[in-house]
């Protein structure tokens, strides 16, 4: 499924859109940026609650395609900007990480 | 005693986030014009630039610190300050076998430069510099006091990697003398909603990225400085911050 599809059923609010034909191929939930460094893989939909710069350089380098920003959490100035700039997805959505993954168990089955 | 204008948090071109003109040379001297009189440098789980930036300090009439930001297991970062570069680079073998190994990807994050004392090129750090460390926040004040350092929270004030951000609270242990704000402004109503920082130092710190990060003096020390040697200011320095808040 791709992420402007997921982005409509999970009723998630873009925040930064760059490639949003991207394909999800799994999901990665984790906060510490390091651990999510190196253990996100290419293709996942990164649910977090992290919301500084840092997630940017996170996404790219783990290539994840999007982030999902969980619980109604809003990122930080210029996060949205450089996302662009660097073509990562961004979206947000009030639901908690377990809702969004069951929800996104269900698009990925 | 003498005032003595301090910035204990600047990263130069070795971090990766850092601007390739935070050389150490391009430092000092932009310290010397702020008015500055000690400045330590603080890049991240690294002190391989410091030599460079003492001998950039001393030709600027800068009193230099060598330290490190160090990034624990929890994301948290710590200034880590030690009064004698040779047991900082000792440190800083030992932080070396605590490194998550990632390579560093340039495009992402940036160089991560290693610098002679003119300012030239002489390695680079190939793996990632600043991500966590396998050192949880409790394991590293014991260490940084083995080597004769002192470490503290950086930037208490701010979201990204703060104490206050990632624990939510000062955690009971480990006990810290001082901790950093970015924005001074800010330290009485965080210590309003924060009891423990009641009794530590404020120190303020730019985290200078970019050369015009590094802010004119105006955060001090008073420390004894009779008779005058730059190893007298930093130990009254250490043993200030060491005490903290009187």
């Amino acid at each position: 499924m791709k992420v402007f599809d997921i982005a409509k059923t999970l009723s998630l609010e873009p925040l930064s859109v760059a490639d949003s034909s991207r394909e999800v191929s799994g999901v990665y939930i984790g906060d510490l940026l390091s651990w999510v460094m190196g253990r996100a893989e290419s293709g996942d939909a990164w649910i977090t609650i992290m919301s500084n710069i840092n997630i940017v350089a996170v996404a790219s380098l783990a290539d994840v395609a999007c982030i999902i920003l969980a619980e109604g959490v809003v990122p930080d100035e210029n996060v949205c900007i450089t996302a662009q700039q660097k073509g990562i997805n961004i979206y947000t959505s009030d639901k908690t990480a377990y809702q969004l993954a069951a929800a996104l168990a269900e698009c990925l089955q | 005693m003498n005032r003595y204008y301090y910035d204990f948090h600047i990263h130069s071109c070795l971090s990766p986030c850092a601007d390739n003109d935070m050389t150490p040379n391009n430092i000092a001297g932009m310290a010397a014009l702020a008015g500055l009189n000690i400045v330590a440098l603080t890049d991240h789980n690294s002190s391989r630039n410091c030599p460079a930036f003492f001998a950039a300090a001393k030709k600027n009439g800068i009193i230099p610190i060598a330290g490190m930001e160090l990034t624990t297991a929890e994301d948290i970062h710590l200034v880590c300050l030690f009064e004698d570069i040779n047991k900082a680079l000792a440190f800083n073998d030992e932080v070396d076998r605590h490194r998550i190994r990632i390579p560093n990807r340039t495009d992402i994050f940036g160089d991560q430069l290693l610098m002679n004392e003119n300012d030239e090129v002489i390695g680079e750090e190939a793996d990632l510099l600043s991500n966590a460390l396998d050192l949880a926040l409790e394991d590293v004040p014991p260490i940084v006091e083995a080597y004769d350092g002192i470490c503290y929270p950086a930037h208490v004030d701010r979201e990204a990697n703060g104490i206050l951000a990632t624990l939510g609270v000062f955690p009971p242990e480990p006990k810290f003398s001082v901790c950093e704000l970015h924005d001074m402004d800010k330290a009485e109503p965080l210590s309003a909603l924060h009891p423990p920082m009641q009794k530590m130092l404020w120190v303020s710190g730019s985290d200078a990225h970019y050369l015009w990060d590094i802010r004119d003096k105006e955060h001090f020390f008073e420390l004894a400085d009779e008779p005058y040697s730059s190893e007298r200011v930093r130990k009254e320095l250490f043993d200030t911050l060491r005490g903290g808040k009187r």
